[in-house]
């Protein structure tokens, strides 16, 4: 486990057999802590309330939680009256319904109110698989955190979902949290450190600094794991807050490995890699390469045959850095 | 012209081998919808091999009947009644969900001729219904546009503003019906977000409304006769069926609006359909 910075506790079987979990199951115990933590937490859902695991918290506050039916416009408005009147809701769907239906309530009802709404979406991404394009979102991190006023998280695993959660509900106002369907490693522990606006440095390198978020974080360390073997050395930093983005962090990286590479599932345009390229451009200009959906489409497929078929793999991430320290 | 006009009795075996068709599907696919699907194959069958103007081997054929299928979740039912239609090969049904299929997981326009518009996003169909009829009228066309809702979707609000433009337009080449079988994803329609009464909300928004049995052949073909007929208002025809029709341990069960039969519930559910005896007892 070379590089692997020990403060950052991740788990030991990290590279040896992880346990495999969804990050939305994160979600789903986070929101039973804080329902047990906080009456004032209540949460909502437009017909989709076993994905979103929120079977839990029903059955033991079904007081506190509100069945909008198929109908997210409502619900977004809605959890923006119960934020107004000092609750602290939490609203669900599917990433494609909610934010993307949803955009002009989130934008005017509740950004521009600063209300205390949180989204939460599942069924993010490519990984969404079979149910094909309609169904994965791939351009939510974009319209999010174009958004005065809101903060987008995406975990990197059912852990981090867990913590981002509770973070959220804790800081006042509004928070896009990201979530997928599909089982993913869980490799970071409840000792790994978490702070809303933070970058997480898990492996350090001094050749490239990879940038990731959500379910890349780990394909960019087994990335790094590969390169390793051809002698470079490569940071990889989970990027779990897109907005506000730790510019500091991101600066210093830049500065000590002078190369940087972002990996997203998502859009290259408009997610994390345009956040990084935003900061870098004005301070540490270096060379950049940005991994992500190649502004098209997703499709039907299984969940690993459409991460390789969009190239979202270690390989590709490998391939990049190479071609990256090209230009250094 | 429908181009192939079958009788009832024909119809309604149709109808059999298409929900066939729908088990073997999602099972080979592993997901998809077979609540719905299963339940509109009657609906399906009556519309493609009776009552719809359309022409498989020319799919874009201007004067066709539009069929805009909103609840874009069940068309496990559409790809298997457009196969049987003649508009591809039955054999391309095996290829559900998979990688580089044109039947994707959700109806892509742009995949699979046949398809008049992309659909998953409920709530949306009605809409776009209108602009369709609304454009056969600008044109003098006389095709009529059959938007095909699901009972979910109608919580949507946007279902009801489409609802208000038809009216508003007096849009009587506009036909739509309902799959009333009051399930969802969690749980029975009228527990999880009441829509009843369901007739009186159209009646009130000025449409004509019609309901039937959308199991029942019969009903069904008289239906659309009538409502082929009708003058001065968009027609909403309200179909009451049986979510997973057909297959009695999925009947009127929610838990089946959205997960793939295992193989041998497939088996099963084939077993219950007896198409072999059946096609065997027609001859
Ligand atoms: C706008 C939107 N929100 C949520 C969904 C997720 N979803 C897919 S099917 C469905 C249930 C809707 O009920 P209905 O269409 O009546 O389902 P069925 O009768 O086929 O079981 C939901 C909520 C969606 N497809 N679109
Ligand atoms: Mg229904």
């Amino acid at each position: 486990m070379k590089g692997i910075r020990a403060e950052m506790k991740l788990a030991p079987n990290l590279f040896k057999n992880p346990e495999l979990k969804a990050t939305r199951a994160g979600f789903g115990s986070a929101m039973t802590a804080l329902g047990e933590s906080d009456e004032n937490v209540v949460a909502l859902c437009a017909d989709l309330s076993g994905s979103l695991k929120l079977g839990d918290f029903i059955s033991k506050w079904p007081d506190r939680f509100f069945q909008s039916g198929v109908a997210e416009q409502n619900m977004v408005n809605m959890a923006v009256g119960l934020a107004l009147s000092g609750k602290i809701p939490f609203a669900t769907s599917f990433g494609v319904f909610m934010p993307m239906r949803t955009l002009d309530q989130i934008r005017i009802s509740v950004c521009y109110n600063n209300a205390n709404v949180k989204l939460a979406a599942s069924h993010t991404g490519i990984t969404v698989g079979p149910d094909g394009a309609t169904h994965q979102v791939l351009e939510d991190i974009a319209v999010m955190r174009v958004l005065p006023k809101m903060k987008v998280i995406v975990p990197a695993d059912a852990i981090e979902t867990e913590k981002a959660t509770i973070s959220a509900a804790k800081i006042d106002g509004p928070v896009y949290l990201r979530f997928g369907r599909q089982n993913a490693p869980v490799y970071t522990t409840k000792d790994t450190p978490f702070e809303i606006g933070k970058i997480n440095k898990l492996r350090d390198g001094k050749d490239v600094a990879i940038v990731a978020c959500g379910v890349m974080v780990y394909i960019s360390l087994l990335a790094a794991e590969e390169l390793s073997k051809n002698g470079i050395e490569a940071s990889v930093l989970n990027c779990h807050t897109i907005k506000p983005i730790d510019t500091e962090a991101l600066i210093k990286a830049a500065k000590e490995c002078g190369a940087v590479v972002t990996a997203e599932e998502h859009q290259k345009s408009g997610g994390l890699g345009s956040a990084v390229a935003e900061v870098l451009v004005e301070s540490e200009n270096v060379p950049m390469k940005i991994i992500g959906i190649e502004d098209r489409f997703g499709e039907s497929g299984e969940s690993d045959e459409l991460m390789e078929k969009y190239g979202l793999t270690s390989t590709n991430i490998v391939k990049a850095v190479k071609n990256v320290l090209k230009r250094k | 012209m429908n181009p192939h006009h079958f009788d009832i009795d024909t119809l309604t075996f149709t109808a059999k081998e298409i929900r066939g068709d729908i088990l073997r599907m999602l099972e080979k696919a592993g997901s998809g919808h077979p609540g719905g699907s299963l339940g509109m194959a009657d609906i399906f069958t009556a519309l493609y091999f009776n009552i719809l103007n359309h022409s498989p081997e020319d799919p874009l054929w201007p004067e066709r009947d539009r069929v805009v299928l909103s609840n874009g979740h069940i068309c496990p039912v559409l790809y298997a009644t457009l196969a049987r239609a003649g508009y591809f090969d039955l054999e391309e049904l095996k290829t559900l969900r998979v990688l580089g299929s044109r039947l994707q997981g959700h109806p892509s326009r742009l995949d699979l001729p046949g398809i008049e518009t992309s659909a998953a996003s409920l709530g949306q169909g009605l809409s776009i219904s209108v602009g369709m009829a609304l454009a056969a009228r600008l044109d003098k066309e006389k095709h009529k546009i059959f938007a095909l809702l699901s009972d979910g979707e109608l919580q949507e609000g946007s279902s009801w503003e489409a609802a208000n433009a038809a009216a508003k337009w007096q849009l009587d080449n506009l036909i739509a019906v309902v799959d009333r079988n009051n399930i969802q994803i969690d749980g029975n329609t009228e527990d999880i977000f009441p829509l009843e009464p369901l007739r009186d909300k159209f009646e009130a928004f000025n449409w004509i409304v019609l309901e039937i049995n959308g199991n029942d052949m019969e009903q069904i073909l008289q239906v659309f006769e009538s409502a082929l007929k009708m003058k001065g208002r968009p027609i909403c025809i309200i179909a009451h069926t049986t979510p997973g029709k057909g297959i009695s341990f999925m009947e009127n069960k929610y838990e089946w609006h959205g997960i793939a039969p295992s193989r041998i519930e497939m088996m099963e559910g084939l077993a219950e359909l007896r198409l072999e005896e059946v096609a065997y007892e027609r001859n």
